[in-house]
């Protein structure tokens, strides 16, 4: 399961989310950050779930500092859902794996 | 005994939900650990514990947590990742509804904890992830060379500035009284520290900025009653928690503020329903009061199902 979700970096960033064909899940997180590290296992049981329908991303905020810029991210973990190319929602910091999957519900 | 899915459910995976189940999976109850998020709770986003014993160099939180929880498998407890909506604990045989199904069980333990206090200023809410936090360890290393304003006197704001001081240019600690609550060993490092201007009997009444950022806070010295602005790239709050009690409703009894009323072997106002860690009335809030209050409540809740017919 571990494959499902993609690492980006900054350069890959529009292709693979702003252009993708399907609904993406960005997971902005760093490895010094604690929170980050525990959401990873959560994330990747979601994404078991929605694979087919819904693109799941990772984003190394230390390695590619011009994407988070882009989208002022201050506090990680932050998962921004992107719909159509467009900023859908947004959610900071360990949240309720309920909490996603309604969102991703709603994108779909 | 009654039939049931389960002899205990826990609920809430932080340090008092992991004991738990390390005692109940030992002493080979049928049990399962709900957690809605990911295990660890509030101990997650500590940045270092130096205060629990059996790690003498101190130990970061989210290595605490991911060593607790290999323990209680390694006892084969079972960890669910699911959300308790509602309980029915008019019976002896209690049900819990989840995200998914109902459950049914003889005893159940309530650990779900507490989370951060918020200030209730205006801004707070709007600058939340854009200056706004609650956690250091996540979002210290975003405010490199930046000034930083702390709010609170206690051990949790004292320690964490202590860690935002690795990153900041300086950090102002907003302190409502004349005197720091934390223990004395961090009241020493942070008089000690030069990044550090400790700004007292002072309330925050506001956090403004830009479209992306927050660029101010105003404050108010709680004895002139003087209003003042004071420019900073980032405000961290840790002004104490409130207890994660919303789902409980009236079920079982509560205190004033809000956290579950226990006796001293942990049973609630409800029999064969216990609590454990912060969200209990106790007078201190550590990870070692956590896994003792734990403790007894899966000792608690193994004497109950005996006694049961």
């Amino acid at each position: 399961m571990a494959e499902s979700i993609m690492e980006i970096d900054d350069d890959s960033f529009d292709t693979e989310v702003l252009q993708a064909d399907k609904p993406v899940v960005v997971d902005f997180w760093a490895p010094w950050c604690g929170p980050c590290r525990a959401i990873g296992p959560l994330m990747e049981e979601v994404a078991g779930v929605f694979n087919d329908k819904v693109k799941f991303i990772k984003c190394n905020v230390d390695d590619n500092p011009a994407t988070p810029g882009k989208f002022s991210i201050r506090s990680i973990p932050t998962l921004i859902f992107f719909k159509d190319g467009k900023v859908f929602d947004q959610v900071i910091g360990i949240v309720a794996k309920s909490k996603i999957e309604d969102i991703i519900n709603k994108m779909l | 005994m009654k039939k049931v899915d389960f002899d205990l459910v826990i609920i809430g995976g932080g340090p008092a939900g992991l004991t738990a189940g390390i005692y109940a999976a030992r002493a080979r109850l049928k049990v399962i650990l709900i957690e809605k998020a990911v295990c660890g709770g509030q101990v997650t986003i500590s940045d270092w514990i130096e205060n629990y014993p059996g790690f003498p160099q101190g130990v970061s939180g989210p290595d605490l947590v991911q060593k607790m929880t290999e323990q209680a498998k390694q006892f084969d407890l079972t960890i669910e990742t699911n959300e308790v909506i509602s309980f029915d604990l008019s019976k002896q045989v209690k049900k819990i509804k989840l995200n998914d199904r109902v459950i049914t069980t003889h005893t159940i333990i309530i650990a779900t904890g507490a989370s951060p206090q918020t200030l209730g200023v205006p801004g707070e809410n709007t600058f939340l992830g854009k200056g706004v936090s609650f956690c250091a360890t996540c979002d210290g290393p975003f405010f490199r060379d930046r000034v930083i304003a702390a709010v609170g006197g206690g051990n949790t704001a004292v320690q964490e500035s202590l860690f935002l001081t690795k990153f900041a240019k300086k950090v102002y600690i907003i302190h409502r009284r004349d005197e720091l609550r934390a223990t004395k060993i961090l009241q020493e490092r942070a008089l000690a520290n030069k990044k550090i201007e400790l700004v007292w009997d002072s309330v925050v009444t506001g956090i403004g900025g830009g479209l992306t950022n927050v660029d101010h806070i105003t404050i108010k010295n709680v004895k002139t009653g003087a209003i003042k602005k004071l420019s900073v790239d980032g405000c961290f709050i840790w002004v104490g928690i409130r207890p994660a009690t919303g789902f409980l409703g009236n079920s079982i009894d509560l205190n004033e503020a809000g956290f579950v009323i226990t006796d001293s072997k942990m049973e609630t106002s409800v029999p064969g329903v216990f609590a454990a860690g912060d969200v209990r009335n106790t007078p201190l809030r550590q990870i070692a009061t956590a896994v003792g209050d734990a403790a007894i409540a899966a000792f608690s809740a193994e004497h109950y199902l005996s006694n049961i017919d």
